[in-house]
């Protein structure tokens, strides 16, 4: 018979729903009544619901639904109002951005207008979204911690489909909505600069993202080492630090001579995370409208080495024709 | 809780998840320096596979070795091409035709049983001009198909139409502006043709059968002016795949791992920039003109007429048919030299520079060129502070490094002249050209030249 041992446990505690603390005045009431969901407890708490809803959530869901439908009717037609094509060629379909020679001016409908038009929608319902999340994180009076770290991947998203097009002058510039072509676009993107590889907030960015996600694994590895001595009670250990605390720091000062403490991990995590679309961000700003060869700005600085030949080298084909256009 | 169902289902997940991969050991091979990812990387298995799979090459009789005995042009009637050849290789070069191109439907694929010097049918017509787009790509094309040359089948494979040929894309009516919406832009279908990918659909017209600019990397590091937008990367990027695709490599088959547009890499890549201008070439030069030829049932839905891209020959193996050379025992496939070379132009003979040009394969001056020589001399001779710069080319025609050598014995044969004629050794310099070929392709008679700078 299992045991409740503690708190990570696979036993699942059931009782009435918590609709949660009293919000203060002029907030809206939370939707649906709570229940209970036994596999989604494997994952998380079993309480589903309740949702708090209010304007902005109903305003960003809205515009939200609004541009993943002119997305999705886009695609449609484009495989002539086939459903069964719809689902088949999902993957690869994509609502296109205006072609370049329409600049910065309001494209027909089907020339990119509907790519315009969703694209606001989209940036608006997640602007939305964002001021929910600052918002409900001051009326449960929290900090905005979880906001700012939202910001920075909106800010990517900008950069991407709003900041750049804009000093580019041309909508053209911008990511197509679609699952691979979105991603093609993306390997174009580097082949067109001259490899972002060598572009350095792309470098800083990659170190962030794979920092990240190793800071993640050894801190969960930690609490869940720990928890037996009421580690995964993270709240109380950094208040006042116990037993669990003290011994994941000794852990780590003797398998590496230092440690994170149980608050400065948890701002090593954030950090790393906002930084990975911060940086990336400005990597993008920069590609096109200052550098425009991220391999020979590297060179040009030594960022990149000079390999050596191993291979005899070739000419250019191109040049050997005096006045020819390659 | 049954504990087995949810491993059960991660072991069936992982199961789905490794079904597309490839089991080892691969076969590697580095082809750049080391840490740069310069490797390709092959699976014996598929290899072994694809060659299995490859249709047996048609058994067929070795050539004749003499030539004796009445050619085919005298012999046979509206013979256009291949009368050169004797009877008997004339009409081994038949069969082999039709082996290659119609092995089911025999020699009444082309021709009028009743009487087979009749035109009347399109397929002849399409054959003999074949015919000659093979012996073109034989004699001028040396920079792409190297000795190993081109035959009817290495495109055809037994089949009437070759399996691999492309039409311009008919522009979906959804495209139109009237059309409200569902424009793809031209791209997204996931075509196997670009290698699957969401990338433009029809590379081809504006790189196989236009003129487009393909290059979209910039030449500095800052921006100075290059303006080509991402959308015109994607098509250089789809055309890229196709290559990759037809010839079942990576992208560092040609390209450095660190800079796409350098040419401090695989020498591969010279022979591909050839190999777009050659298919460009041939679909310009030969199969467009024939549009009309044609019947309605062999054309695109544009109403144009099939083309060659890089996979028509390739057919997913970097060298066709695994570099099986064919074309050595079919003399009517690749073009004799000319002995009546094209006239060469006049010698240029002025103060300060002098250019001469050589007969094909030839280091020496002849008639018209030699008093552009003597022009030279004179002119050396008078102003005695002068120094000459001497530097030879050559045509692409023939192999790079008999050229090379030809370029050198040409600056020689000037350079001997001059100081026979008593100019100091110390007026008369060589210089090595960058580059000593002077043309892209086959025969140019402007190519092959000695300039002079006097100063």
């Amino acid at each position: 018979m299992a045991q409740y041992q503690n708190l990570f446990t696979r036993v699942q505690a059931t009782g009435p729903g918590h609709m949660g603390i009293e919000l203060p005045a002029g907030n809206s009431p939370r939707t649906g009544q709570p229940y209970l969901w036994h596999l989604l407890g494997w994952f998380g708490n079993a309480q589903i619901g309740p949702i708090y809803l209010g304007g902005l959530g109903l305003a960003s869901l809205i515009l939200g639904t609004l541009s993943i439908n002119i997305m999705g009717f886009n695609m449609l037609a484009q495989v002539n109002w086939d459903v069964v094509e719809f689902i088949r060629q999902l993957p690869w379909l994509a609502l296109e951005p205006p072609p370049p020679g329409y600049g910065l001016h309001l494209p027909p409908m089907n020339q990119g207008g509907w790519w315009l038009l969703s694209g606001g929608l989209l940036t608006t319902s997640m602007l939305l979204w964002w001021a929910r999340t600052y918002r409900r994180a001051r009326q449960l009076g929290l900090g905005t911690h979880v906001a700012w770290a939202f910001a920075s991947a909106i800010w990517l998203f900008l950069v991407l489909g709003f900041f750049r097009p804009l000093l580019m002058g041309s909508w053209g510039e911008a990511v197509p909505f679609g699952i691979f072509p979105h991603l093609d676009w993306t390997a174009a993107f580097s082949l067109r600069y001259g490899n972002l590889f060598y572009n350095p907030f792309h470098a800083l960015s990659i170190a962030f993202l794979y920092g990240s996600a190793l800071l993640f694994a050894m801190h969960g590895a930690t609490i869940l080492a720990v928890s037996r001595y009421g580690g995964d009670r993270e709240l109380d250990q950094i208040v006042d630090r116990g037993t669990a605390s003290e011994r994941a720091a000794l852990f780590w000062r003797w398998t590496m001579g230092f440690n994170a403490t149980m608050e400065s991990i948890h701002r090593w995590a954030w950090w790393f995370a906002v930084l990975t679309p911060l940086v990336g961000g400005i990597g993008i700003l920069l590609t096109g409208t200052v550098v425009d060869n991220w391999y020979l700005w590297a060179v040009k600085h030594n960022f990149a080495p000079p390999y050596p030949a191993v291979v005899p080298p070739v000419v250019d084909p191109a040049t050997l024709l005096q006045g020819a256009k390659p | 809780m049954n504990a087995r169902l949810p491993t059960l289902a991660a072991a069936l997940a992982a199961g789905a998840l490794m079904a597309a991969c490839e089991r080892p050991p691969m076969h590697s091979t580095q082809s750049g320096y080391r840490g740069t990812g310069m490797v390709q990387i092959e699976n014996p298995r598929i290899l072994a596979r694809q060659k299995a799979a490859l249709p047996a090459v048609p058994d067929l009789p070795p050539p004749i070795p003499s030539a004796e005995g009445p050619k085919a042009k005298d012999v046979f009637q509206n013979v256009k091409v291949l009368g050169d050849l004797s009877v008997a290789e004339f009409t081994r070069h038949m069969l082999a035709i039709t082996q290659w191109v119609a092995p089911e439907q025999g020699c009444n694929y082309c021709h009028n049983p009743e009487n087979l010097a009749d035109d009347s049918k399109y397929t002849k017509v399409v054959a003999r001009r074949m015919i000659e787009m093979t012996r073109h790509v034989n004699g001028d094309w040396g920079q792409h198909v190297a000795q190993t040359g081109v035959t009817c089948y290495t495109c055809h494979r037994g089949l009437p139409v070759p399996a691999n040929v492309w039409f311009t894309a008919a522009t979906p009516k959804n495209n139109r502006v009237g059309s409200g919406m569902g424009n793809d832009a031209g791209q997204n279908r996931g075509v196997p043709s670009i290698a699957s990918a969401s990338l433009p659909y029809d590379p081809f017209t504006p790189f196989l059968l236009g003129d487009e600019p393909i290059r979209v990397e910039g030449p500095t590091p800052l921006p100075t002016g290059n303006r080509m937008s991402i959308k015109q990367a994607e098509f250089t990027y789809s055309l890229m795949n196709h290559i990759s695709k037809s010839l079942g490599v990576n992208c560092t088959f040609c390209h450095n791992t660190h800079s796409f547009q350098s040419w401090d890499g695989p020498p591969q890549r010279v022979t591909a920039w050839y190999g777009i201008r050659m298919a460009r070439d041939l679909n310009n030069a030969y199969m467009v003109p024939l549009t009309k030829t044609f019947p309605a049932h062999r054309l695109g839905a544009t109403g144009d007429v099939a083309k060659v891209a890089c996979i028509t020959c390739h057919q997913g193996v970097n060298k066709p048919l695994a570099g099986l050379a064919m074309a050595k025992d079919f003399a009517g496939l690749i073009p004799v030299v000319a002995t009546a070379a094209p006239a060469l132009p006049g010698p240029v003979a002025e103060p300060t520079r002098a250019v001469m040009y050589f007969g094909v394969g030839s280091p020496v001056l002849e008639g018209e060129q030699a008093k552009g020589l003597a022009q030279l001399i004179a002119t050396m001779s008078a102003q005695k502070r002068t120094v000459a710069t001497i530097s030879g080319y050559h045509s692409a025609a023939g192999s790079l490094a008999q050229n090379q050598e030809l370029a050198k014995q040409r600056a020689f044969t000037v350079r001997d002249a001059l100081l026979a004629a008593g100019i100091e050794e110390r007026r008369v310099k060589l210089e090595k050209p960058q580059q000593a070929e002077a043309n892209v392709a086959g025969e140019d008679p402007v190519a092959r030249r000695v300039e002079v700078t006097v100063k």
